[in-house]
């Protein structure tokens, strides 16, 4: 059966980023779709009608949303490379727990380090920072998340590190973390990931075009 | 047998989903209840990340967040598979049980509010309601298909929770005319009988979140 993939993304999207990672580590070819999310496209609209967001993923004309949910199902359907999530069960729970640590702790704090001010923009850094460490602690001495090559979460964690410079710029702060930053070089070496993350101050740039189009100073 | 562990407090709708799944499976397992406002430090031993339960401890390896619990435990017992085989079908599953994840903090809104800030917050409880109508169901009798599964398990959980939230504020929010889908899958779904069996008390657990209730507002 001919396998038809197409990506509906945006560039700066770190969800997005994931599955471009997924899918050029499983060797998969597909059709990249840039979407305007000013002007969402009526395939957009129609193949996420709850959410209407990015990333979508169509195969064969089924589309999967959520970037977790895909990474797992191109896990799943392209099982014959690069296995991503662990064959053991704790060990993918553990993975799944901090996949789902990194959207609710590391997303939201950075999303609001780029939002907010003054007081709550220090709660945000502070957690942000904290979120930070208990992440190198998982990792502890191995290279990759996933042990000795990349894995789930490793897949799942270094899109964000495209936004670094943009945290830290609206933060006006470092975060302090060596082993992480380590972790994200190591990662970059891949192609698979250096050609899925856009060089992080073209990020910055975007950021700063998007704040003044909500009106966010 | 490895030993079980689960970590709960009653009436938690996430500790029901592991309960439910556990006995969907037919794992034994044994029951703590934890004291939230005296937490064990068994519990702080075993969730240092959020230190909520529910927290499942099988061979003495800890598991925390509902929804990684129940993956785990489809995938540790396979046996009465509660999540479809087919990758895509698994996707839709873990679609909507993402969903409501997503929107629990919509329906706490809903109870913890009143006045105009309440109005909103049904509105937005409608809305993800009609979501789930239109989108999750349609004209099946659970979110998979014939049998209960994990977005089942999750939605059902909440929507459990739910009912009782209207009895606490006085507001139906899940009418059987505006909701005909939802309605019948929640007639299915408490038929289950492991779902029958397994529903918190409904006078101690409306006691309980009626004071919550009154002690939030007291203090907005």
């Amino acid at each position: 059966m001919a396998n038809e993939v197409t990506l509906l993304d945006f560039w700066p999207s770190p969800f997005g980023m994931r599955a471009r990672i997924a899918l050029s580590l499983k060797g998969i070819e597909y059709e990249y779709k840039e979407e305007n999310l000013l002007e969402k496209s009526p395939l957009l609209l129609k193949m996420n009608p709850v959410h209407k967001k990015i990333p979508v993923l169509i195969h064969n004309g089924k589309s999967i949303c959520e970037s977790l949910i895909m990474v797992q199902y191109i896990d799943e359907v392209w099982n014959d490379k690069s296995p991503l999530l662990p064959k053991d069960p704790y060990a993918r729970a553990v993975a799944r727990f901090w996949a789902d640590f990194v959207d609710k702790k590391v997303y939201v704090s950075g999303k609001r380090i780029r939002i907010t001010k003054g007081e709550e923009q220090e709660a945000a850094k502070k957690e942000f920072i904290e979120s930070l460490k208990l992440l190198e602690n998982e990792l502890g001495d191995m290279p990759y998340f996933g042990g000795e090559i990349l894995g789930y979460l490793d897949v799942v964690l270094v899109p964000f590190y495209s936004w670094f410079y943009t945290y830290e710029t609206y933060g006006k702060f470092k975060a302090e973390c060596p082993k992480l930053v380590a972790w994200a070089k190591r990662c970059m070496e891949n192609e698979s990931v250096s050609k899925s993350l856009p060089e992080q101050e073209r990020v910055y740039g975007f950021d700063l075009k998007l704040k003044k189009v909500y009106g966010i100073e | 047998m490895e030993e079980v562990k689960l970590l709960g407090a009653s009436p938690s709708a996430f500790v029901y989903r592991v309960i439910w799944a556990l006995k969907l499976k037919g794992v034994s397992y044994e029951y703590i209840e934890e004291d939230l406002a005296n937490k064990s430090t068994m519990l702080l031993q075993y969730n240092p990340v959020y230190t909520k339960v529910p927290v499942l401890v099988h061979a003495g390896k800890p598991i925390s967040e509902s929804i990684v619990i129940i993956e785990y435990i489809e995938e540790t017992w396979p046996e009465n598979p509660l999540l479809p085989s087919d990758p895509y079908e698994k996707a839709k599953a873990r679609f909507w049980m993402k969903f409501v994840e997503d929107k629990v903090m919509t329906f706490v809104g809903f109870f913890f509010t009143k006045g105009e800030a309440q109005e909103t917050a049904i509105k937005d409880c409608l809305e993800a309601l009609k979501t789930v109508e239109e989108h999750g169901l349609g004209d099946k009798k659970f979110f998979g298909g014939d049998s209960i599964g994990l977005a089942d398990i999750a939605f059902g959980s909440i929507v459990h929770w739910l009912e009782m939230m209207e009895e606490v504020v006085g507001t139906k929010l899940v009418e059987a005319h505006a909701f005909p889908h939802l309605h019948q899958w929640i007639q299915h779904f408490k038929e289950v009988p492991i779902i029958k069996e397994n529903l918190p008390e409904w006078d101690k657990a409306l006691h309980f979140y009626k004071g919550r209730r009154e002690m939030v507002l007291a203090s907005n």
